[in-house]
């Protein structure tokens, strides 16, 4: 707000203005998650960030970042520990769940209407025609997303992290061997790893 | 149907183990989930498991709904919600406790290594989904061509990417694809 504002304006009551949002109650945690979530085609991340952040400024960029990270380095639906995790920190564990519900409940809901139209009509051939153009570009869209987290091993040369990429593709995407077991060894590998590099970095 | 019995169980049970390993989110769990739905379970086809993965890129929300998808493909709406909640469920829980520890022993450098070490890792394995559904996807020059370059407007650009399913769904409905 500017400091001199016109007289002709209303007059802001005094604690509005300067004063950190308000926590928000659990019924708005409830809504605000479903709202990120229903804009969200193709991953809730960017209207995530854009609600918390922008919009509501109840985090700060960074304290999102560093939220982001912990459940990203998490296993599970990122996104969905993130609900969790913010809303507990807001509102403690009925917070969380709040916002762990207004995420999943209308998307769910939505997706479970799909399947059942998808299992009754799901032969019908101009149905099939389109879900064959919407898997096109589908497959596309998870492609950009692995060019996207590729681009900064790229930048650092990292050659063991894309030694260790190409493993894991190879692995799952070719062997098909299954993930408990490929993780079981790929894990404490890089792990060895990143920690070897560090090490070495530092001294 | 099942010979382990109930398959709201078998739901619960094979989800529940594979969020604990889904590290870099649903989408790098999807080889295995493909895995288990079509290989070793014979809940789906290959063409229904490319079928419900657009469906679910489809609906708005994280990308976990193809779980949705898989249950209820498997045992109706209670199999649907069983599948989802086995997913997001444990793992959640996991994220409420490790960040209430974090929180109180203040900085710790373990997540970053984690981290570190995680990412090539979750990488690989998005790159295997993305193999995996276009064995099935990508049957024809055309198909190729629109993955292509959906990949690329994707990576280049800031467009919502609903935009590019519709267009997908369109040039599908048109008999292009």
């Amino acid at each position: 707000m500017p400091l001199d504002s016109p007289p002709a304006a209303v007059p802001e009551p005094d604690l509005s203005t300067s004063v950190i949002r308000s926590p928000p109650g659990l019924l708005e945690l409830f809504l605000a998650f479903a709202k990120m979530s229903l804009a969200g085609f193709g991953g809730v991340l960017y209207w995530a960030r854009r609600g918390i952040v922008d919009q509501h400024r109840w985090m700060t960029a960074d304290e999102f970042n560093e939220t982001y990270a912990l459940c990203h380095f998490l296993p599970g639906p990122n996104i969905v520990n993130l609900s969790m995790v913010f809303g507990s920190r807001i509102r403690g564990i009925a917070g969380g769940v709040a916002a762990f519900a207004g995420l999943l409940a209308p998307p769910t809901a939505i997706v479970t209407m799909l399947a059942a139209l998808y299992a009754r009509y799901g032969e019908i051939d101009a149905l099939r025609r389109i879900l064959a153009g919407v898997s096109c570009a589908a497959v596309g869209l998870l492609m950009a997303t692995v060019l996207r987290m590729m681009t900064p091993l790229l930048k650092r040369r990292d050659v063991i992290g894309l030694v260790l990429l190409v493993a894991v593709l190879v692995a799952i995407g070719v062997a098909r061997l299954p993930l408990q077991a490929v993780l079981l060894v790929a894990i404490p590998t890089s792990l060895a790893v990143t920690i070897y590099m560090r090490r070495r970095i530092s001294s | 149907m099942n010979p382990d019995g109930n398959p709201i169980w078998t739901l619960i049970w094979t989800f529940g183990l594979m969020s604990l390993f889904a590290v870099g989110g649903a989408n790098a769990a999807i080889p295995e989930m493909h895995r288990i739905a079509v290989d070793v379970r014979h809940w789906m086809t290959d063409k229904q498991f490319a079928d419900i993965f657009a469906i679910s890129q489809l609906t708005p929300g994280p990308n976990v709904l193809i779980v949705t998808l898989i249950g209820y493909a498997v045992a109706g709406v209670a199999g649907a919600l069983a599948a989802t909640l086995a997913m997001c469920v444990p793992t959640a829980a996991l994220a409420y406790y490790v960040s209430g520890l974090l929180g109180r022993s203040g900085h710790s450098r373990w997540p970053s290594i984690i981290q570190a070490a995680l990412v090539p890792l979750s990488i690989g394995l998005m790159a295997a989904s993305g193999l995996i559904l276009a064995q099935t996807t990508d049957r024809s020059v055309v198909a190729v061509v629109m993955t292509a370059a959906t990949a690329m407007l994707a990576f280049a650009t800031r467009l919502n990417p609903f935009w590019m399913l519709l267009a997908g769904g369109l040039l599908g409905f048109a008999g292009v694809i």
